[in-house]
């Protein structure tokens, strides 16, 4: 069922810490070469995944392909990490050593030939934008300098797959448009990305694909654009009467507002100009038609509400049950 | 695994722990040289060169006894966190989503740590050794054998602390594996009392405790090869309440105790590694 073709691929991936469960049932894959973002509220079980996905963590149940190695076959598995790039959510590097020399025991430790590690370093330096204090401890640091740092961990030896877990928690907007650069770049090498992230607008900018957990599970999955429906058209025309607006809905476009200023909902945008044209034929003189992109934020609170609202209940049955 | 080993190291050069040890056994040198050139002028009169010896060999042999305290307490500090550490900051994430296995991470920082308290015993033994021939001339009979057993004593106990820190924070892996070493410590005296007064039971407890924790027999095996011929016949003139002192040793471990301790520290190395792998980070 599994198929080693994808980057990453998890089948009822489940995690439990004891009486909590992290993960309930994570099924997912994600394609080799696109840029896959990993979305949920605090306490999903976003990070539990990439722990699992890493083999920091050992799953309850499930099993996942991580570069077509199992998780629960330690030696291929292994194989498979010299291919993978990690910065973590809580990043620290060894603050005794300077920029150079972690990078240098990472090379080390993936086993990049010698010759080639000075370039690989000095790369990785420059893109992240700490050349400049590449030789200075790094626990004279910045957090955000710190992040960068395990940003440039991530970027050696050029893998396959980059997991970044929340990759701008601290870094600057100056920071976190450069993230997006790198992440672009990565794309246009071929290279995997898995994103952890609740700051949707970023994912926004650069994912192809998303996926929405809560409470341990998967809620919504698929391209951003399929997921993110352009379902609502502003319409600015005149001319416009109350028959006119009748003949429309029974053509299936209601039409609220009044005056010049008009708003139809549940138009995806194939028949954006079926709209149009009918407008025409109504009589109506059309100023503008602008399709309304629904944004990630809004979609990603639609899908919690269901479950927020759910929780509440749940907390205020509990409360009663109590007195 | 090399790699591994190779920061531990680099740490403790980095941060300065190699320099505070080395001022602090400087120190520790040079009070206990001044305090060998005093004894000829312990009484009013110089006193014989034979005395002067049989003085020095058994200072010598309370000496060594800091030294291992002193040993014992730097290899569970510095062992004690060694995983824990950083595992708890975060730095085990980045590194142990490399390419290496659990086990090469600990096999590791097990020799970086070893390879640290060898060069620390051995550096301080010879110098000390060196400070007390230059100072009285004298030189306990088999001080290459005192080094060995004095550095397995470490060795142990670096071992148990590693083992903890998988699984404990450093204080309190360190604190359990201090107790333990006091307790073995204690279990050698009530071990000897049970000799002295011809108890099995009492005699079966240290037994036992020696070999739950070989500490104190490794370090009996050190102080025998401190002790010159005299002291030997002298003491075990006195009857067998000697054998409660925990200075003194009326033979060498025997044999098999030494495969024993050999054994422990592959076995307690083996269970760190069991409870290593199924650590969650
Ligand atoms: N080591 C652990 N022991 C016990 N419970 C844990 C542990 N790690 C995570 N959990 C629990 O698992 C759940 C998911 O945590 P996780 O860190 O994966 O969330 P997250 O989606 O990364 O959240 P955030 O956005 O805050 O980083 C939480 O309920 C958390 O309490
Ligand atoms: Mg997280």
């Amino acid at each position: 069922m599994l198929s080693p073709d994808a980057a990453i691929e998890t089948v009822d991936l489940a995690k439990r810490y004891g009486r909590i469960t992290a993960l309930v049932g994570l099924s997912m894959r994600v394609e080799r070469g696109s840029i896959f973002g990993f979305l949920g509220p605090n306490g999903a079980g976003k990070t539990t995944a990439v722990k699992l996905l890493l083999g920091l963590a050992r799953p309850t149940a499930g099993d996942a392909l991580v570069l077509g190695a199992p998780v629960s076959d330690d030696r291929a598995h292994r194989e498979a990490r010299r291919r993978v790039g990690y910065l973590p959510e809580l990043f620290r590097y060894q603050g005794w050593l300077s920029a150079r020399e972690v990078l240098a025991a990472h090379c080390a430790l993936m086993g990049i030939d010698r010759a080639a590690r000075g370039h690989e370093i000095d790369q990785a330096l420059a893109t992240v934008g700490l050349a400049r204090r590449a030789d200075d401890r790094v626990q004279t640091f910045s957090k955000g300098m710190q992040q960068r740092l395990g940003l440039g961990v991530a970027l050696l030896g050029r893998p396959e797959l980059v997991v970044l877990d929340e990759p701008t928690s601290a870094l600057d907007p100056v920071g976190r448009h450069d993230v997006r650069e790198i992440v672009r770049g990565l794309r246009a090498r071929g290279t995997t990305v898995f994103l952890n992230s609740h700051l949707l607008s970023e994912v926004e900018q650069v994912c192809d694909r998303v996926a929405v957990v809560d409470q341990g599970r998967v809620i919504a999955i698929g391209a951003l654009r399929e997921l993110l429906r352009a379902d609502t058209v502003r319409i600015r025309a005149t001319g416009l009467t109350d028959g006119a607006r009748a003949s429309l809905a029974r053509e299936g476009f209601s039409l609220d507002g009044d005056g010049e200023r008009f708003v139809a909902r549940d138009v995806d945008e194939e028949r954006v100009p079926a709209l149009v044209e009918a407008l025409a034929r109504a009589g109506a003189r059309v100023h503008a038609v602008e399709p309304q992109h629904e944004t990630l934020e809004e979609r990603f609170l639609a899908l919690l509400a269901p479950a927020a609202e759910g929780g509440a209940q749940r907390a205020t049955a509990e409360k009663k049950e109590q007195h | 695994m090399l790699v591994v080993a190779g920061l531990v190291l680099r740490e403790a050069a980095r941060r300065r722990l190699v320099l505070a040890v080395v001022i602090l056994t400087a120190l520790a040198v040079v009070l206990t040289g001044w305090g060998f050139s005093r004894i000829p002028y312990l009484s009013a009169r110089p006193l014989p060169v034979e005395q002067v010896r049989l003085i020095a060999s058994q200072l010598v042999i309370l000496v060594a006894f800091m030294f291992s305290f002193v040993l014992a307490l730097s290899a569970v500090f510095v062992a004690a966190p060694a995983i824990s550490g950083e595992v708890e900051s975060g730095i085990a994430l980045s590194l142990l989503a490399r390419p290496i296995s659990r086990t090469s991470y600990l096999i590791g920082k097990w020799l970086g740590l070893a390879a640290l308290l060898f060069v620390y015993t051995a550096a301080s033994t010879a110098l000390e050794l060196v400070v007390v021939r230059s100072v009285v001339d004298y030189e306990p009979p088999r001080p290459l054998e005192a080094f060995a057993f004095l550095y397995t004593e470490g060795l142990v106990l670096l071992t148990l602390a590693l083992a903890l820190s998988t699984r404990m924070s450093g204080m309190v892996g360190g604190v359990v594996a201090l107790v333990l070493f006091g307790m073995a410590w204690m279990g050698g005296i009530v071990g000897g009392i049970g000799q002295a007064f011809d108890n099995a039971t009492v005699t079966h407890v240290g037994t036992v405790t020696k070999l739950v924790l070989p500490t104190d027999g490794l370090w009996r095996g050190a102080v025998h090869a401190l002790e010159p011929a005299a002291v030997l016949t002298g003491v075990r003139g006195a009857g067998p309440a000697a054998a409660a002192n925990p200075f003194f040793a009326s033979a060498p471990p025997p044999f098999p105790f030494l495969v024993w301790s050999a054994l422990w520290i592959a076995a307690v190395l083996v269970l760190a590694l069991w409870s290593f792998r199924h650590r969650e980070i």
